[in-house]
């Protein structure tokens, strides 16, 4: 397998007639990450895909792939190769011939592109299932054979749209860990488009979070969780309280703040609010606060913790969180 | 709310039955009359039961010369649909893309479905006759005529399977995923390897239905032929003819066997493609299932 190149994205910008859909977007993603492009529908996420893969012509700017700008190229000498949401099986193939089939356009005879083919279905476990046609096959094995009918072609870079969209929440997971397994054994480049913040977070060496054609934040799931940019980003990736101090702007993860119903010492921020929801889901309690100010804020306790402190719904609480731990928002 | 079908329901089904006596009645009674005995007419009751008619049809000596029309027929009819085929399904192609004057075009290409059959193979006629007298004036002063089979009357035939075509076509691209293209664009497929090797494939059945529906309409088409045709006789047009001369149920016959020749053909196709889907079937399924 052909080891994973750099990529990078120089003022890339996609418009369709006056709307802007990418906005003169920069950035660098190292060889042989796993690089996850996430955000809300329509912030531009597909459409930087599809320009990488050459799906989408560029309006302006560079995309360069290892030492060269691949702009102007096909998709197919690109050296990308792109897995298609819902995965674009071509239904009147076989699985066998589905895999093989970049090999039949560039006239490599039958009996190597069989054997190349069942080399790739073996990768991905699918190997006794040559003769089924897509139709007769489930939604995770449709999309162990759109994996193995993009790497045929030996790619540096892959370029997954929404790969896991399709399957149902326990499939999801699985099909998940075998996308990392995958790409750690290729050692080639992933570029994977998703609207789920969990699945970057279980999957990206580097999260790309996009917001109205433009790049939020770049940075590594713990960064990004841990130091979000802006208020949208600690919104989106979740599990965040926006608090507002001073006029400025502070993010707390729901998880480090803490219940008390007596006025809390001087040290600690504390927001006093009325309970109004109360959720058990299982490692912990959320729990929605109405606070006086008017800000709404949920809070993470855990289960033994709620139990020492036993809340109801019209409590009036503080909640109260060191101020080390707010992060200050740009 | 108690079981049992509701009084609609036996209105429906009546009404229903009206419908199926309707279309299919007058054909069984002529296959029942096509086995009229040897003193038998063209109308119930029947005359003693046989297969005179059939024998007779075959001697070749009974009805004038069908032999020819039914040639003639088949011939235009198979013009008409490889001509139909091909300019649909590019049409169609074509259509996918947004291009000025697309809609224009479209509407000048199906508007000919609402003009009358007949008045449409009179304006063709007439078209040809200026022809001819312009051919006899300033090219060749013994130019005989234009009109034929294969030229006024293949494009009688074209004027009514093309906007069928067409609309079929769209019907057909209006389903088909795109990203198939794209995928096949994304593993090197250059656009005609994406046509021949993934379009191609699987609109297939339905390129196919066009080419059978452009046949069937070309095949009994009497409206668009009437004035259109030339001097020889497509073979709706030859049996119109006899109609009114022929008084013997040979014609009766004839349409019969037609008929079953159809009904073999379809049957053939019906187990072709489900021993094709037991063949495929063999493999086994997950569809649908969570693994």
């Amino acid at each position: 397998m052909a080891a994973g190149s750099p990529i990078e994205l120089v003022a890339l910008t996609k418009r369709y007639g006056t709307t802007l859909a990418v906005d003169a977007i920069d950035l660098k993603i190292a060889a042989g990450s796993y690089c996850c492009l996430l955000g809300p529908s329509g912030c531009g996420k597909t459409t930087t895909l599809r320009m990488i893969a050459g799906h989408e012509a560029a309006s302006q700017g560079d995309i360069l792939l290892g030492a060269s700008n691949v702009t102007d190229l096909p998709p197919a000498s690109r050296g990308t190769a792109m897995m298609f949401q819902s995965y674009a099986l071509f239904p009147h193939l076989t699985v066998l011939d589905n895999v093989g089939f970049a090999l039949k356009m560039r006239g490599v005879d039958k009996a190597e592109r069989d054997a190349k083919a069942r080399e790739l279905l073996g990768l991905v476990d699918m190997a006794n299932y040559v003769d089924r046609l897509p139709g007769q096959l489930s939604g995770g094995q449709q999309q162990r054979v759109a994996l193995a009918r993009a790497l045929i072609t030996e790619p540096q870079v892959l370029l997954l749209d929404e790969p896991l969209s399709a399957l149902d929440p326990f499939l999801r997971i699985r099909m998940r860990a075998e996308l990392k397994r995958l790409q750690r054994e290729l050692g080639i480049t992933f570029i994977h488009v998703t609207h789920g913040q969990d699945e970057a977070m279980a999957l990206a060496d580097m999260i790309v979070l996009m917001h109205d054609g433009k790049i939020s934040q770049a940075g590594t799931p713990r960064e990004v969780f841990n130091k979000p940019a802006n208020e949208f980003v600690a919104k989106f990736i979740g599990g965040h309280n926006i608090v507002d101090r001073a006029g400025k702007k502070f993010a707390v993860r729901s998880d480090l703040m803490n219940l008390q119903t007596k006025k809390p010492a001087a040290k600690t921020d504390a927001i006093l609010g009325t309970i109004s929801e109360i959720e058990y889901q299982g490692t912990a309690f959320h729990i929605t606060l109405a606070g006086k100010t008017g800000e709404d804020l949920i809070i993470q306790l855990a289960e033994n913790k709620f139990d020492t402190t036993p809340l109801k719904v019209g409590t009036e609480v503080y909640a109260i969180w060191e101020p080390s731990l707010a992060h200050a928002l740009g | 709310m108690r079981e049992g079908r509701p009084r609609s329901f036996y209105l429906l089904a009546l009404f229903f039955a009206a419908y199926v006596l309707f279309l299919y009645g007058p054909m069984f009674a002529i296959f029942v009359l096509s086995f009229q005995g040897p003193q038998g007419g063209l109308t119930f009751p029947m005359n003693g039961f046989s297969l005179h008619w059939f024998a007779k049809l075959f001697a070749g000596n009974g009805i004038v010369d069908i032999g020819a029309a039914f040639r003639r027929s088949m011939a235009l009819g198979l013009v008409v649909m490889l001509i139909t085929v091909t300019l649909s399904v590019s049409a169609g192609m074509a259509f996918r893309k947004k291009f000025k004057g697309s809609s224009i075009l479209f509407y000048a290409a199906i508007a000919s479905l609402i003009v009358p059959s007949i008045v449409t193979s009179l304006g063709i006629a007439l078209e040809f006759r200026i022809i001819d007298d312009l051919f006899k004036r300033y090219i060749f002063s013994d130019w005989q005529t234009g009109m034929g089979l294969f030229t006024s009357g293949l494009g009688a035939h074209l004027t009514w399977t093309l906007p069928f075509g067409l609309l079929i076509m769209f019907a057909i691209f209006n389903r088909f995923d795109s990203r198939l293209e794209e995928a096949a664009r994304d593993l090197g497929a250059t656009p005609w390897q994406s046509f021949r090797f993934v379009v191609l494939p699987i609109i297939l059945p339905s390129v196919i239905g066009i080419g059978l529906f452009g046949f069937t309409l070309s095949w009994d088409e009497l409206a668009r032929s009437s004035q259109a045709i030339g001097s020889v006789n497509t073979l709706p047009l030859e049996l119109q003819g006899l109609t009114t001369t022929v008084t013997n149920p040979d014609i009766y016959a004839l349409g019969t066997l037609t008929t079953g020749v159809s009904f073999v053909v379809i049957g053939l196709c019906l187990c072709i493609i489900l021993l094709l889907q037991r063949r495929q079937a063999k493999f086994g399924s997950d569809a649908g299932k969570g693994v």
